[in-house]
């Protein structure tokens, strides 16, 4: 509490008011102890932001130009690393690709996933409750160790997808193991978590006022021209949203692969997801500088996404009036 | 429960009268979600089905239930690592987990008082800072702070996965508290204001006590993420007797492999319990608290 006590009067404190002078003073210094009460409460905060976030960053960029071992000390090389992963490392260039086709189709096989169930839930109804949140629980699940050798056990020889291919008189195979299926059998469980934005679809849907599905249906629009009329332009925001974050979400994505390739990001390289590339040029080949240079292309790439994201989001997201 | 406090800014919510379909349409929808509820709970309930059936019912039976029920696989499983059980993974991990819902719970609850409630220089500068950290991907970060918690000594130990989150880095939390705080009326803010309440004050005797639901589902969402988070645990943890549980999970299916399926799956499970544990008591908060702030599950 003494810094608030010591905290110097403002001008404020000098012009005369109307208001009586003991509650004059103390809304003055309420409004200094705020000041430094904004900054005291806001430190831990501060401090974060400069030792685990701005200083890492930097230091992150520093080692991009250098050679390091986490053993000895870096050594500079310029623009050697980023030369490297543009000419000379077709694994870089794989693993971009890989990632960028992961992203293309897990990421609309979700939302579509997610708004499909999310208008079948939209009304209220005894137990509604229940049913939206067990959609949902794959999204709590999803992303765990657990549930990736559970997917790789599902996807195997002898897995319940071929057991359910056979009912139908097909035979399979090991999916994970073979390197044209192995990435599709990931884009499955990363589809499969639709729970989380569907929760946000179904909050975006409830805020679409009931009126204008009645002028629709008074003009004698049918279920579909209402849909892409109303349902899609007003629900754009939230679509938006929902697209921003499951696209960082999808590139980032590490666990998965990271268990059903065992560690390696095969068969062949084929779920070679950039972070397990970065993961493997680090902490398995030490090269922590190639790794810190990856980390920056990444940081790059991924901003200049969103920025893309954000700037084509302006021709198709729909703003109604009165909305923050 | 508070959980009706979770969304104060919302609207009401409008009902769909006008929407048509007849019983039979009803029925079809009724089907539908039914159908695909079973297809989405599939992958859970055949990794249950599948740690209680014996090793060698496994390879031949494909299907979701076992024909002989058997509990063997949890024994073998718990104990099937030569040196530590089980129990060592679910310690640490609840080691890690609680840590760092006391130290989300604490630091964002502070930081979104500051951002919520008081007026201070830079505020709307630091804001949007603090929002843009929310999209900053973490592998920038994660070889720098391996560099340093490792020039601590700290590799092997929590406290590089726990320290961190003192410092209010989880930007998730921060926002969800301060549109959380936005909700509560500023009246009473003020009211204890001209009862003499410092900043401090209004934090403590007001704010605090209202706030409580948002840090309920920071609390259960931070548990959950930490308990199912794999990169850093994995960078950090490296001595058997310090893993956590979804390290350690991967370390069993490495040294076992495909020859005891049984008691990997009968693992999966009981890895997962603390999840549905939270599901089941909160899974009401946790689907609001995400409505409510936008947050990503």
């Amino acid at each position: 509490m003494a810094l608030t006590t010591a905290s110097p009067r403002t001008p404020g404190d000098q012009t005369p008011d109307r208001a009586p002078a003991a509650r004059r003073r103390g809304r003055a210094s309420w409004r200094t102890r705020e000041r430094s009460a904004g900054y005291v409460f806001l430190t831990p905060w501060l401090l974060g932001l400069l030792g685990v976030t701005a200083a890492p960053t930097l230091y992150s960029l520093y080692l991009s130009f250098t050679n390091y071992d986490l053993f000895t000390t870096p050594q500079w090389v310029g623009l050697h690393n980023y030369q490297r992963m543009f000419t000379n490392d077709p694994q870089f260039w794989h693993a971009v690709r890989v990632t960028v086709l992961y992203a293309v189709v897990a990421v609309p096989l979700k939302l579509a996933a997610a708004l499909g169930v999310a208008l079948l839930l939209v009304r209220e109804r005894r137990g509604i409750g229940w049913i939206r949140a067990l959609f949902y629980l794959p999204s709590l699940l999803g992303g765990s160790v657990a549930l990736a050798i559970v997917w790789q056990a599902m996807f195997g020889g002898t897995g319940a997808v071929n057991h359910a291919l056979s009912l139908f008189g097909i035979h399979g195979k090991a999916w994970v193991n073979d390197p044209d299926t192995a990435l599709g059998t990931l884009v499955l469980l990363g589809a499969w978590q639709f729970g989380a934005p569907m929760v946000i679809f179904l909050a975006g849907l409830k805020q679409i006022p009931n009126e204008l599905y009645e002028a629709a249906a008074v003009d004698g629009a049918g279920a579909w021209r209402s849909f892409w009329r109303i349902t899609l332009p007003m629900l754009s925001p939230v679509l938006f949203f929902n697209l921003v974050l499951e696209v960082i979400h999808a590139f980032q994505t590490f666990t998965p692969a990271y268990v059903i390739s065992n560690g390696l990001g095969g068969p062949v390289d084929s779920t070679m997801v950039y972070t397990l590339y970065l993961y493997l040029r680090g902490w398995s080949d030490f090269e922590m500088g190639y790794a810190s240079a990856l980390a920056w292309v990444f940081l790059a790439v991924v901003g200049l996404l969103t920025a893309v994201l954000f700037s084509t989001g302006r021709l198709w997201v729909h703003y109604s009036d009165g909305e923050d | 429960m508070a959980t009706q406090l979770m969304t104060p800014p919302r609207p009401v919510a409008v009902r769909r009268t006008a929407r048509r379909g007849g019983p039979a349409g009803r029925v079809v929808r009724v089907l539908i979600v039914l159908v695909l509820l079973c297809l989405v709970l599939y992958p859970l309930a055949w990794m249950v089905g599948n740690s209680l059936k014996s090793p060698t019912e496994i390879a031949s039976n494909t299907g979701l239930l076992p024909k002989h029920w058997t509990w063997g696989n949890y024994h073998d499983g718990w104990f099937g690592l030569p040196t530590v059980t089980f129990g060592r993974f679910f310690l640490n991990s609840l080691i890690v987990s609680l840590g760092v819902v006391v130290a989300n719970v604490a630091s964002c609850l502070v930081t979104a008082y500051a951002f919520a409630r008081l007026r201070f220089p830079l505020r709307k500068l630091w804001f949007a800072v603090m929002i843009g950290t929310l999209l900053m991907p973490n592998h920038v970060l994660v070889i720098p702070q391996y560099i340093l918690f490792r020039h601590l000594n700290w590799i092997n130990t929590p406290l590089p996965l726990i320290v961190p989150k003192l410092l209010a880095t989880e930007a998730f939390f921060v926002f969800l508290i301060v549109q959380f705080m936005r909700g509560i009326p500023r009246d009473l803010d003020e009211a204890a204001r001209l009862d003499g309440c410092s900043p401090y004050g209004v934090f403590r005797h007001v704010m605090f006590p209202l706030v409580r639901p948002a840090l309920v589902t920071t609390a259960i969402f931070s548990f959950i993420w930490t308990w199912n988070d794999f990169f850093s645990q994995l960078i950090y943890l490296n001595d058997l007797p310090k893993k956590t549980v979804p390290v350690g999970l991967r370390m069993f299916m490495d040294a076992t492999g495909q020859v005891s399926l049984g008691p990997m799956f009968a693992m999966a499970v009981v890895s997962l319990l603390p999840v549905f544990f939270f599901f089941a008591a909160f899974q009401r908060m946790l689907v609001e608290g995400i409505n409510t702030s936008g947050l990503k599950g």
